[in-house]
């Protein structure tokens, strides 16, 4: 795709930014994966999504200017899945966050600390894929990757203030869907 | 604190981002109150959950994007073979690249004032996320500069700049670089600034140093004997021109 531009580049300053690329984003290769599999929630495609997205990287490398490598890729990352949502799941972006978290808030059991504990890998693996996707996202940015509201909020467009309400939320959720397959299976 | 409070600002507790006078109030809360802590405990136990469903990235991914790398960022006949002259290039580029590096260190010293502005970003970010702008909210200098009296082992210059268009919202008491300083704040349009201030301790002056931290700016400088650093949203020019303000009326 890129290939007719090859010719006229200038090899040492390639070689240089090539560098830059290797140290500053290739080390996020399982953040970039995590969260594009919790995303699209697949592995097949959560696969294509990161190679696009490090495509997309390449592309636009020089609008890199050093800092945090992995926020800058998440970014990416982020925005390619939205963009195969669009092409092949549009109706999970229209989705809205108040008729998805509405179902189930009203009288769930409070959550215990020793119930979720004892969680096991599946039944947390399914209660998070069911989330929607907005929840899915700041969980994965916030519980697995440990990013501060701020580059939360840079990473997927809304306010620091947002952020912080629906994280409240998404754990929320999570936590009364979790107690109630826990119940339920017990 | 009460259940009601400590709920909202649970979160944020959780998660690094409050400042420090409100979490001691949920420190002690949570000490008190059965209900509240068991809502903590079950935050915590959230976020292990969650934490052990890591996707980790399958092997042939490595590959796959190793060669969109090759294929896009450098010519194609550089890939194939690797020439010795190639070596010594890459040794001596890595080498140069050392050597500079140290330089660079050993002549701007940056890493401890890095240090310093991310803890102070760190700060104004709190100081904005629970509303805990101030301890004394106040325009008036002769309302706030008292207000640390026996709060702080100095006094802080609390200079008006209302007529400039930085309107004195008020004082807060922070902790940072290991020790309680005055944390002065202004507003101009929808823009706060947090000037964090404490004596100096050492004769290491580097005023004027600017930087940027997570897209807030940072100015950091030196008055009367005391250690200033402004962080905020604003743009640079502005801040600068904030800084600039603050001096010029010090020294009347």
């Amino acid at each position: 795709m890129f290939r007719g531009s090859e010719e006229r580049r200038n090899p040492l300053l390639e070689e240089h930014r090539r560098e830059e690329f290797e140290a500053s984003l290739l080390p996020h290769l399982a953040a970039a994966y995590n969260l594009a599999r919790w995303l699209v929630r697949n592995d097949h495609d959560a696969e294509d999504v990161v190679q696009e997205s490090y495509l997309r990287a390449c592309k636009f490398f020089n609008g890199f200017h050093g800092g945090d490598g992995r926020a800058w890729l998440l970014t990416i990352v982020r925005n390619t899945c939205y963009t195969w949502f669009q092409q092949n799941r549009p109706r999970e972006l229209t989705q809205s966050l108040d008729d998805a978290a509405g179902n189930i808030e009203s009288d769930a059991p409070s959550p215990e600390a020793e119930l979720l504990k004892s969680a096991d890998r599946t039944l947390v693996s399914t209660a998070l894929e069911e989330l929607p996707l907005e929840f899915r996202e700041i969980l994965v940015l916030r519980e697995m990757e440990g990013m501060s509201y701020k580059e939360i909020s840079d990473i997927s467009g809304i306010p620091l203030g947002t952020v912080m309400s629906r994280l409240a939320r998404a754990r929320k959720r999570l936590q009364q869907s979790l107690t109630l397959k826990m119940t339920r299976e017990a | 604190m009460s259940c009601e409070r400590t709920e909202e600002l649970i979160h944020a507790y959780v998660d690094g981002e409050l400042d420090m006078v409100n979490s001691l109030d949920i420190e002690r809360h949570l000490n008190e109150c059965q209900i509240c802590s068991k809502s903590y405990a079950a935050l915590l136990a959230l976020r292990s959950a969650v934490g052990s469903v890591y996707h980790a990235p399958p092997a042939q991914l490595h590959q796959r994007v190793a060669s969109v790398v090759n294929r896009n960022l450098k010519p194609r006949s550089r890939s194939r073979t690797i020439s010795w002259q190639w070596v010594a290039f890459a040794c001596s580029f890595v080498l140069l690249n050392f050597l500079s590096w140290g330089v660079f260190h050993l002549l701007s010293r940056p890493s401890a004032d890095d240090v310093l502005a991310h803890e102070l970003v760190a700060s104004h970010v709190r100081s904005l996320m629970a509303d805990h702008l101030a301890d004394v909210p106040s325009s008036d200098q002769h309302t706030v500069k008292p207000w640390f009296n026996g709060k702080l082992d100095f006094s802080p210059p609390v200079i008006d700049l209302d007529d400039q268009g930085f309107t004195l919202v008020g004082g807060r008491l922070d902790y940072v670089n290991d020790r309680p300083v005055a944390a002065l704040v202004y507003q101009r349009r929808k823009h706060f600034v947090n000037l964090f201030i404490w004596p100096e301790t050492n004769d290491s002056d580097h005023s004027g140093t600017t930087t940027t931290v997570q897209g807030y700016d940072v100015v950091y400088w030196r008055q009367s004997d005391m250690n200033c650093w402004a962080v905020s949203d604003l743009n640079m020019e502005e801040l600068k021109e904030f800084t600039q303000l603050l001096k010029s009326r010090s020294s009347h």
